[in-house]
């Protein structure tokens, strides 16, 4: 087992809001809510959960791209949550992060080679006459030919495209880096492609990943480990392989169940969520799951579960989860 | 079963500064009485400017230059836009990817639904607002009589989706097309919409085409599938053949590069190199030929027609000089 590479301990975050035909309401979404976990250093760890879940939010708090409200995130020994952007900035240069849509954060009027060399020289990783060997060897990683270095975003694909963003952050050479849906964007030939890269590099440069998605297939097949996140809470987390074949939180089980399979003979039971997501500004008491889980008893309505260990390294927050075998109650016939 | 809608050798051209690009090249598709059909390929292979042109929807400088589109014994492609009208919507009806688009956002959901009524059924107003919450209730929205009253932001996605699908149905269309109507959706509401699509089609007997890049998605929901590449149909079969016996090196790469639920858990996933040739910049041959591990010279000189598929299903039909010279590979 590798070291924590960064712990972080009651994380939350919430963003105050106006309402109201004339903002005169305020109000506060609670977007993330005491959010604690370790990430391991070289592992992959995978935040999934539908929109407004939190684990965006999740990701831009661990970077202090967005202040968190609450909680603390340590690095090699240091607290980020409350650093101001001057001291955290010796910082931003070991946690990167690649974003969805790269064609938005890559700057239009800029050749990739200026784009990619601009971290370079801001942390002064390279003099000005080592940066072509630099940048060809940077390229070459994420599988670009060096005539890449003089063109502009708009004539690349989407792939490539990505490709840049990838090396783009790991131009600083990186510890950490968070994959916003770095693959949603793109069409299914290429996302395979985009992911075995991603991959490449982990190997090769010893990377950790948080790895934040909506696919839950894709998740599967990367994850060492996965946190599933509801309305701004930790479900449950638990090693990939235990999680996708013996799911303990009810939302879990509905989440993995939603998922359509390749095939047209499937017969797999399937089990379906009504209703929708609550809204974030005025999220469930107790569990804030209870308004759609079918083993909801009046104790979820009243308090909300901690993140207990079922099994080794299986965390799991419900009520009525008592063992990797057993849940505490029947479901509610419907 | 007769064809419903029989769309023969059609071909979309953009218009650029240094001549047409085409983006839709050759297509042969039907659709029986009845049956659900899905379309699936990557951006830009033309799945959804295929269906757009039936509508006569295509954007500007966008246009169908060749083939025909039989849509019960009419060609839509001939039609005159009053004539089109008619068919859109009465129909033909139409549900896109995303509904905050499509739905005006200043107009209550019942007004817009009485909208459709009162134009393609000539029905009075009153009758038409009974009607529009009737709509809503088969969609699957609770209170729909009190959501009549709604404003479009006031619903979230799935509700905005399930308003859309009710517009779409408000004609009694004989045909459905739904252009990814559930991508920007969550999971557990997109197995939601899924479910209401699959039963509303089979309540009301129609036919049903569903434009998606998701095959996953689309293996519980049609009867016959067609896979598109850079603007032409590379193969045609029933659900189960495509799934059981892919014949295209095509298709074989698009399901072996998706991860799944089931089966083993992958370090890598199979991917396809490279990245499908942008329209104008195809090459003269088979469009795959650049990016196939199959390919032969023959290729590179000659687009291949769908042709059966030696020894197959018979309804089993692929564009492939490698596997109908070789047989069923």
């Amino acid at each position: 087992m590798n070291a924590p590479l960064i712990t972080i301990k009651g994380l939350s975050k919430a963003f105050p809001i106006r309402l109201g035909a004339f903002g005169d309401k305020a109000a506060v979404v609670r977007a993330l809510d005491d959010f604690t976990a370790t990430i391991i250093e070289g592992e992959t760890l995978s935040l999934v959960g539908e929109s407004g879940c939190g684990k965006s939010t999740t990701g831009f708090c661990i970077l202090n791209l967005q202040r968190p409200s609450g909680g603390s995130i340590v690095y090699k020994g240091q607290e980020l949550a409350q650093l101001d952007d001057d001291a955290m900035r010796p910082f931003r240069r070991d946690l990167q992060i690649v974003f969805q849509d790269p064609y938005s954060t890559l700057n239009p009027r800029m050749t990739i080679g200026e784009a990619l060399s601009e971290p370079i020289l801001f942390h002064k990783l390279a003099t000005k006459s080592e940066l072509p060997a630099r940048l060809s060897r940077l390229l070459a990683d994420v599988g670009l030919s060096d005539r890449f270095a003089s063109r502009y975003p708009h004539e690349l694909s989407g792939g490539q495209r990505q490709r840049v963003a990838i090396a783009r952050a790991l131009a600083c050479e990186p510890r950490f880096i968070v994959c916003d849906e770095a693959i949603s964007a793109l069409d299914v030939s290429v996302q395979a492609q985009i992911l075995n890269l991603l991959l490449d590099l982990q190997d090769k440069y010893k990377l950790t990943y948080l790895f934040i998605a909506h696919d839950l297939a894709v998740v599967r097949h990367i994850s060492d480990r996965v946190g599933v996140m509801y309305l701004g809470r930790l479900a449950e987390l638990a090693p990939s392989s235990d999680l996708f074949a013996n799911p303990l939180h009810p939302y879990t089980r509905a989440l993995l169940s939603a998922v359509p399979e390749p095939d047209p003979k499937s017969s797999r039971q399937r089990q379906r969520l009504q209703g929708e997501v609550p809204s974030p500004l005025n999220p469930p008491s107790g569990c804030r799951f209870h308004t759609r889980c079918p083993l909801a008893r009046e104790k979820c309505k009243a308090e909300v579960p901690a993140l207990r260990e079922i099994t080794p390294g299986h965390q799991v927050a419900c009520h009525a989860v008592t063992s990797a075998t057993t849940t505490q109650w029947e479901p509610v016939s419907a | 079963m007769t064809a419903l809608l029989d769309i023969k050798s059609l071909t979309i051209d953009i218009a650029r500064d240094n001549g047409p690009a085409r983006v839709v090249d050759g297509i042969d598709l039907t659709v029986a009485e009845g049956e659900s059909l899905g379309v699936v390929g990557e951006s830009g292979c033309g799945k959804s400017l295929t269906m757009l042109s039936l509508m006569g929807l295509l954007p500007n400088k966008i246009k169908a230059t060749g083939g025909s589109a039989h849509f019960a014994g009419r060609d839509l492609l001939r039609l005159s836009p009053k004539e089109l009208r008619k068919v859109r919507g009465a129909e033909i009806g139409f549900i896109f990817q995303d509904p905050m688009t499509s739905l005006n956002p200043v107009m209550r959901i019942g007004d817009q639904i009485v909208e459709a009524l009162v134009y393609q059924k000539a029905m009075a107003k009153p009758a038409a607002m009974q009607r529009a919450g009737e709509l809503l209730e088969l969609v699957g929205i609770p209170s729909p009589r009190d959501r009549l009253m709604a404003y479009p932001h006031e619903l979230s996605g799935g509700m905005r989706q399930r308003v859309m699908i009710a517009i779409g149905l408000a004609g009694n269309p004989r045909l459905l097309i739904a252009d990814e109507p559930t991508t920007a959706l969550d999971v557990t509401i997109q197995a939601q919409i899924v479910d209401l699509v699959r039963e509303l089609k089979d309540r009301l007997k129609m036919s049903v085409v569903w434009i998606t890049h998701d095959l996953a998605l689309i293996a519980g929901l049609a009867d016959r599938i067609a896979v598109l590449y850079a603007g032409t149909v590379v193969e045609d079969a029933p659900v189960d053949v495509i799934f059981d016996r892919p014949s295209h090196p095509y298709t074989r790469g698009l399901l072996a590069s998706l991860p799944t639920l089931a089966g083993k858990a992958m370090d890598r996933l199979p991917s396809i190199g490279g990245t499908p040739p942008e329209p104008g910049r195809r090459p003269p041959g088979c469009p795959f030929a650049p990016r196939c591990s199959l390919a032969m010279p023959a290729c590179n000189d000659a687009l291949p027609k769908l042709a059966p598929v030696p020894g197959s299903d018979p309804r089993h039909r692929v564009a492939c000089f490698v596997t109908t010279e070789k047989g069923a590979a």
